[in-house]
């Protein structure tokens, strides 16, 4: 008996083995093969130290919103790996989705769980003027610019337009849910309507100037797999159990690919609709959005002359029913709940679900049941834990930086 | 001895870079298709574009055909990523056929679809990621 535990206790410690193939799956999510940064050519500024800097002020500024008490770091808190832990995120209202991690952002073509913008600046616009959100209007933000980052503004996108004729440019106004400001909206000329649509973007250009600079850090995972070949393994039996699991037979890796852990395409896994709701419709909503989108990336306010090879060749039809963009796993800890309404609490209930993989309400569910056992969950949900890590950025850009007063 | 040997690498030398000249064909009842890929190998996640060659089986360039790109995962239920294009037409039957992506590693199948005049035809290409 004693030697059976002892033989057993070894075989815990021993290295699993890694055939040539799984090495070579292993490096392909390592954060060393992460390409650099790529660059975002529908934004002038994105690489911009100053215009970081504007856009780290504006990511923390609770007066850029209707009722002074929002920013964006309300739902995207940097001690939550930019995300907020709530079911779905609480802003002057209830949202209709999770907050997804703004971290790592900058390598997905698309943003929002359903694709519905194509860039970093384009989706930083769109929260401030919903309602839910922060509520205000385009002309409400470029005057609280004129009171309090003007000359910030200017040295970096030129003059800010003069909005001092109030019958041109009314105190609120923008295409938005509010009637009032609406039709503010639709008085306006078209003309100074595209003075306004630039310089709001230039806001939204801005915040994607810092928001691309919060990229995951190193993990315990990248490290073991630095590790492989060398004598000091750092996982645990449990951890590289799970590990194989991940790249084997529990097929996560087919979506959870690449040195981010996403595809940052659209699938379609089964996940139950939130009560009380009809199915969400994803991404095929998502790409008819994109594409009516003012300012996507064939918009007059992009930098990129027409040059759109996304939009070009996006994918359309009834397949995209109910799918929704694949998350990275290098943000888990603290963003608890998952899925995109939320809908579950744990990490274990996520593995619990694509165990079952459950038919679809909606389009099809793309996963098979994959019949683990209980330790086979808990040994995947270990190896999920190992790729926790701070954010890889300097503390400056993880706090609220002084702001204009 | 030394010249045999020599004699030996030099013919394994030809063969193989006569080899990678050869580029595969696919085939269907009327017409075969090659493929050169400009990214290679090909990997996933990364959009890029092919270059196509269509001929009828006795060797004759397909001009000026209607040609779609689709494709999927058989064995996953769904189709690729995106949707590509034949965005220019090179001449001797040659296409460029941009928006090219895989999502996943495994087993995919590229369906090339060729009309023209009386000509209706599918040629399918299998390819492991």
């Amino acid at each position: 008996m004693t030697s059976l535990i002892i033989w057993f206790a070894v075989q815990l410690s021993q290295p699993a083995t890694w055939s040539p193939e799984e090495r070579q799956l292993l490096a392909s999510l390592s954060l060393s093969s992460l390409q650099k940064l790529p660059a975002d050519p529908s934004n002038h500024i994105a690489d911009d130290l100053r215009a970081a800097k504007f856009g780290q002020q504006l990511f923390f500024d609770t007066r850029f919103s209707i009722n002074g008490a929002v920013a964006c770091a309300t739902c995207h808190q940097p001690e939550r790996r930019f995300a907020d832990g709530l079911i779905r995120g609480v802003a002057i209202g209830q949202t209709d989705r999770n907050t997804p991690s703004v971290v790592g952002g900058a390598y997905s073509p698309w943003q929002y769980w359903d694709g519905r913008k194509d860039s970093q600046w384009s989706q930083a616009l769109a929260p401030l003027e919903h309602p839910m959100e922060q509520g205000g209007n385009r002309l409400y933000y470029l005057r609280l610019v004129a009171s309090f980052y003007k000359s910030t503004y200017e040295a970096i996108f030129g003059a800010l337009p003069d909005l001092s004729d109030t019958n041109r440019f009314p105190l609120h106004a923008g295409p938005v849910d509010n009637a009032d400001w609406r039709s503010n909206w639709l008085a306006m000329d078209t003309a100074d309507q595209q003075t306004i649509n630039r310089a709001f973007a230039n806001l939204g250009k801005a915040l994607a100037a810092y928001e691309r600079r919060l990229l995951p850090g190193p993990s315990k995972f990248d490290d073991f797999v630095d590790s492989l070949g060398t004598k000091s393994v750092i996982f645990n039996a449990e951890e590289q159990a799970g590990l194989k699991l991940f790249i084997g037979k529990a097929n996560c890796i087919q979506c959870h690919n690449g040195p981010l852990l996403t595809n940052h395409e659209f699938h379609n896994t089964g996940v139950e609709t939130a009560p009380s709701e009809l199915p969400d419709k994803g991404r095929i909503q998502g790409v008819r959005d994109v594409n009516l989108d003012e300012f996507n990336c064939r918009s007059t306010y992009a930098d990129t002359a027409g040059h759109c090879a996304e939009l070009q060749f996006a994918r359309t039809g009834p397949e995209l029913i109910g799918t929704m963009r694949t998350p990275s796993l290098r943000n888990l800890k603290n963003t608890e709940p998952y899925m995109h309404k939320g809908q579950l609490p744990t990490l274990i209930d996520v593995l619990r679900h694509y165990n079952e993989a459950p038919t679809a309400i909606i389009g099809h569910n793309e996963a098979k049941p994959l019949n683990l056992t209980l330790t086979e969950l808990s040994q995947l949900e270990a190896f999920l834990h190992t790729l926790d890590a701070p954010i890889a950025a300097e503390d400056e850009w993880l706090t609220q930086p002084d702001l204009p007063q | 001895m030394k010249y045999l040997l020599t004699l030996l690498l030099l013919s394994l030398t030809i063969s193989l870079t006569h080899a990678s000249d050869i580029a595969e064909v696919w085939t269907s009842k009327r017409i075969q298709i090659s493929y050169q890929s400009a990214l290679q190998p090909i990997a996933i996640n990364k959009m890029h574009h092919w270059i196509i060659e269509i001929k009828t089986l006795d060797g004759l360039a397909v001009e000026d055909a209607n040609v779609q790109v689709t494709g999927g995962m058989p064995a996953h239920n769904h189709g690729l990523p995106t949707s590509p294009q034949v965005t220019e037409h090179l001449g001797e039957g040659r296409y460029r056929v941009e928006g090219m992506r895989f999502h996943m590693n495994g087993q995919w199948e590229i369906r090339i679809s060729v009309k023209r005049d009386g000509l209706d035809e599918l040629v399918t290409i299998p390819l492991v990621l």
